[in-house]
C-alpha cells in the first residue's frame, strides 16, 4: 500500500509542528523520517496514522484519501516507543486483542484467533512468551511483542515511532537488523521515526531528512549520505569538519589546498567527513588547514583524532591506527589535512 | 552490619513501633480482654440477639447501598477531574476533600435538614413516598456523604498516570471507545478502584456520628451497630458493649483481609519488585 501525503499543515497552538509538507512512499517501502527532537518527524508519522489530524492537506492510502478517516478505520500497525503494551493481559492476549475487537460478524472463531497468534508470535520468535505478561520481558521482546500485536490486524501499513529509542545499545543494533529482515519477508509498506542517522542509514530503503516542520531531502542511503542536499543534511548525517572556501577561477579552494570545481563562484561552505580525508603529519604548506592533535581514541583499527588549531574549535579526523604509530603522531603532534571527498554549498 | 546512607533507622522505627502498640494495638488488646470477661455463652447471646442482628443487616445493606452508589459516582467524578479542564475543576477539587474535614455530626445534621418532611429535599421527595430522614435509606445517604472522598482520592493518581499510549494503542487495533473502557482502562484502574470501594465500605461500617442524627435510630429498624455499642455503655454493660465491638472488629479484619487478596490478586502482573 503506497503513501501519498500531500501538502500537510499542522500547528498546535503557536506552534507550527508541519508547513506545507508533501511525501510519496511506494508500496512496499521501508522508508526512516529522520530528524532532530522538534523537526516535526513524529508529527508526521501521527498524521499518517490517523492519532493527529492536519489542519491543511491530504494524506492518501494507494490513491484514496484517508485523511477524514478514523484512526479504528485506517487498518495502521502503529508501534510505540515505551512499547505501550497492556499490562494486564499476557503476551497472547495482547497480540489477540486487534482480533478479539472486531465485529462479531468478522471475529475469528478462538481457534483461528489462536492459530494467528501464535504464527505471529512465531514470526517475532516469542512464541515461548505467550503465557507472560509484559513486567516479565525485557525491553526488546516487549518491543517485539508490540511489533506482532500491530501486524495482527493484518494492517496495510506499519509505522513506528522511535522504535529502538528506549532499548540499550547491544539490542538495538539486533533489532534493527531483525526488523530490516522481518520486512523482507513481510514486505508491508513500513515508516519508521528515528533520530539516530546510523539507525535510518543501516534499515532504511528511503530517508526522509526533516527540519523545522519541512522535509529537506528524500533518498536512498547512499544518496542523503553522499550527496546532502543542505548543510544541515551534510552535518545531521554524522560529523563533518567544515571549511570556508572560495570558488574562482573553476578551482575550489581551502587555505593552499586547491582543485578543479563546477560550482558557482564565490565564497563556499565546505564539509569533509572525518574518514573522507588524508591526515598529514606535521605542518604541510599544501594542506587545506593545519592542527594539534588534542586527543586520540582508539576504535579497532581506527584512531579518531580530535584536532584543534591554536584556540579553534575541536574538529575531528580519523586514520588507521598502524598509520598513526608509523608515523609517530602522539597528542600534541601537529598534522596537516586534505579532504579527499568535499561537500560543497554556497556560504 | 550494613551502613545506612540515611541515619536515624533504629530511632524512627523504634517510635513508629511504640505508637502502633500504643494507639493502636493496646486499645484493642483492651476490648479482647474486656470481651473475654464474658462467658462463650454470654458472648454468644450478646452479639446473636436479634436487636443485635438488625443492626448488623442494617448497618451492611446501608454500607452496601452507599459503596454502590460511590463506586459509580466517585469514578464518574475523578474521571472528569482527571480527563477534563473546566473552569472551578479546582475549586470542585477541593470540595471533595470535604467530607474529611466536615465533623461528621455537621454532615449529618445538615443532611438531616435536607431531608426532614419540610426540607428541600423532603419535600419533594416525601409526597413521592419515599422516605429517606428516619429510615434506612437515610443511614445509606449519610454514609456516602462521608466515605466519597476515599474513592475518589485513590482513583485519581492512578487515572492520571495512565499513559494516553494505551489508548491511542488499542484505537489503532481497531478498538471503540466502549471496548478501549472496558478491557483497556478499567482493567488498569481495577485494582485501586477496588481499595477505594473497599475502603469507603470501611468507613460506612463504622459511620457514627453522621449517621445517628439522620438515622432516627429505631430499635431493629434504624439502629446502626456502632449506636448498639454506645447504647450497651450508657447501660454500664461494658462487657456487652465490648463482644458487639468485638464483632465489628472482626468484621473490619476480614474486610482487609478480602481487599489484600483482592489487590494481590489483581496486580499480579505488576512489574515484581
Amino acid at each position: 500500500m503506497s503513501i501519498s501525503v500531500r501538502n500537510i499543515t499542522k500547528n498546535f497552538g503557536d506552534f507550527t509542528a508541519l508547513k506545507g509538507v508533501s511525501l510519496d512512499i511506494p508500496d512496499g517501502d521501508l522508508a526512516a523520517l529522520l530528524g532532530p527532537s522538534g523537526s516535526g518527524k513524529t508529527t508526521l508519522l501521527r498524521l499518517i496514522a490517523g492519532l493527529e489530524f492536519p489542519d491543511d492537506g491530504e494524506v492518501h492510502f494507494d490513491g484514496q484519501d484517508t485523511t477524514a478517516l478514523d484512526v479504528r478505520d485506517r487498518r495502521v500497525g502503529f508501534v510505540f516507543q515505551h512499547y505501550a503494551l497492556f499490562r494486564h493481559m499476557s503476551v497472547y492476549e495482547n497480540v489477540a486483542f486487534g482480533l478479539r475487537v472486531l465485529p462479531r460478524k468478522e471475529r475469528p472463531a478462538e481457534a483461528e484467533i489462536r492459530k494467528r497468534v501464535m504464527r505471529l508470535l512465531e514470526l517475532v520468535q516469542l512464541d515461548w512468551l505467550a503465557d507472560r505478561f509484559p513486567s516479565q520481558l525485557s525491553g526488546g521482546q516487549r518491543q517485539r511483542i508490540a511489533l506482532a500485536r500491530a501486524l495482527a490486524i493484518e494492517p496495510r501499513v506499519l509505522l513506528l515511532d522511535e522504535p529502538f529509542g528506549a532499548l540499550d545499545a547491544q539490542v538495538r543494533k539486533d533489532l534493527r537488523r531483525w526488523l530490516r529482515q522481518l520486512h523482507d519477508e513481510i514486505h508491508v509498506t513500513s515508516v519508521f521515526v528515528t533520530h539516530d542517522q546510523e539507525e535510518a542509514l543501516e534499515v532504511a530503503d528511503r530517508v526522509v531528512v526533516m527540519d523545522h516542520g519541512h522535509i529537506v531531502q528524500v533518498g536512498s542511503p547512499i544518496e542523503v549520505h553522499d550527496h546532502p542536499a543542505t548543510p544541515f543534511v551534510c552535518e545531521f548525517l554524522g560529523s563533518a569538519v567544515r571549511f570556508d572556501g572560495v570558488v574562482e577561477g573553476g578551482q575550489l579552494r581551502i587555505g593552499n589546498w586547491h582543485r578543479a570545481s563546477t560550482h558557482a563562484a564565490g565564497a563556499v561552505r565546505a564539509y569533509v567527513r572525518p574518514h573522507e580525508m588524508a591526515v598529514l603529519p606535521g605542518i604541510v604548506p599544501e594542506a587545506a588547514a593545519s592542527f594539534a592533535i588534542r586527543h586520540i581514541v582508539a576504535r579497532g583499527g581506527l584512531a579518531r583524532l580530535e584536532l584543534s588549531a591554536e584556540g579553534g574549535a575541536i574538529v575531528e579526523a580519523e586514520m588507521p591506527r598502524h598509520k598513526l604509530e608509523a608515523a609517530g603522531l602522539a597528542v600534541g603532534s601537529p598534522v596537516s589535512l586534505c579532504p579527499d571527498v568535499v561537500h560543497v554549498f554556497p556560504a | 552490619m550494613r551502613r545506612r546512607v540515611l541515619p536515624g533507622f533504629g530511632l524512627s522505627l523504634g517510635v513508629t513501633l511504640l505508637y502502633l502498640g500504643l494507639i493502636v494495638l493496646l486499645p484493642i488488646a483492651a476490648l479482647l480482654i474486656k470481651t473475654a470477661s464474658l462467658s462463650p455463652a454470654e458472648f454468644w447471646a450478646t452479639v446473636s440477639s436479634s436487636r443485635a442482628v438488625a443492626t448488623y443487616k442494617v448497618t451492611l445493606s446501608s454500607a452496601a447501598w452507599a459503596t454502590l452508589f460511590n463506586g459509580v459516582w466517585g469514578f464518574l467524578m475523578a474521571w472528569v477531574l482527571v480527563r477534563y479542564e473546566f473552569p472551578g475543576k479546582r475549586l470542585v477539587d477541593a470540595l471533595i476533600d470535604l467530607p474529611f474535614a466536615l465533623p461528621t455530626a455537621v454532615a449529618g445534621i445538615a443532611l438531616t435538614g435536607l431531608f426532614v418532611r419540610k426540607g428541600l429535599y423532603g419535600s419533594l421527595l416525601l409526597p413521592m413516598g419515599i422516605k429517606v430522614a428516619y429510615a434506612p435509606a437515610g443511614i445509606a445517604v449519610a454514609m456516602a456523604f462521608t466515605s466519597i472522598p476515599f474513592v475518589v482520592r485513590t482513583l485519581q493518581p492512578v487515572l492520571q498516570d495512565l499513559e494516553p499510549e494505551l489508548e491511542e494503542a488499542a484505537r489503532t487495533l481497531g478498538a471503540r471507545d466502549g471496548q478501549i473502557f472496558r478491557r483497556v482502562i478499567f482493567p488498569v484502574l481495577m485494582p485501586a478502584f477496588l481499595s477505594g470501594c473497599a475502603l469507603a465500605f470501611a468507613r460506612s461500617l463504622g459511620e457514627f456520628g453522621a449517621v445517628v442524627f439522620i438515622a432516627g435510630n429505631l430499635p431493629n429498624k434504624t439502629e446502626i451497630t456502632a449506636l448498639l455499642t454506645y447504647i450497651r455503655l450508657q447501660e454500664y454493660d461494658y462487657g456487652g458493649a465490648a463482644a458487639i465491638a468485638t464483632v465489628i472488629l472482626a468484621s473490619s479484619f476480614l474486610l482487609l483481609l478480602a481487599v489484600n487478596a483482592l489487590e494481590a490478586w489483581s496486580t499480579r502482573h505488576a512489574e515484581p519488585r
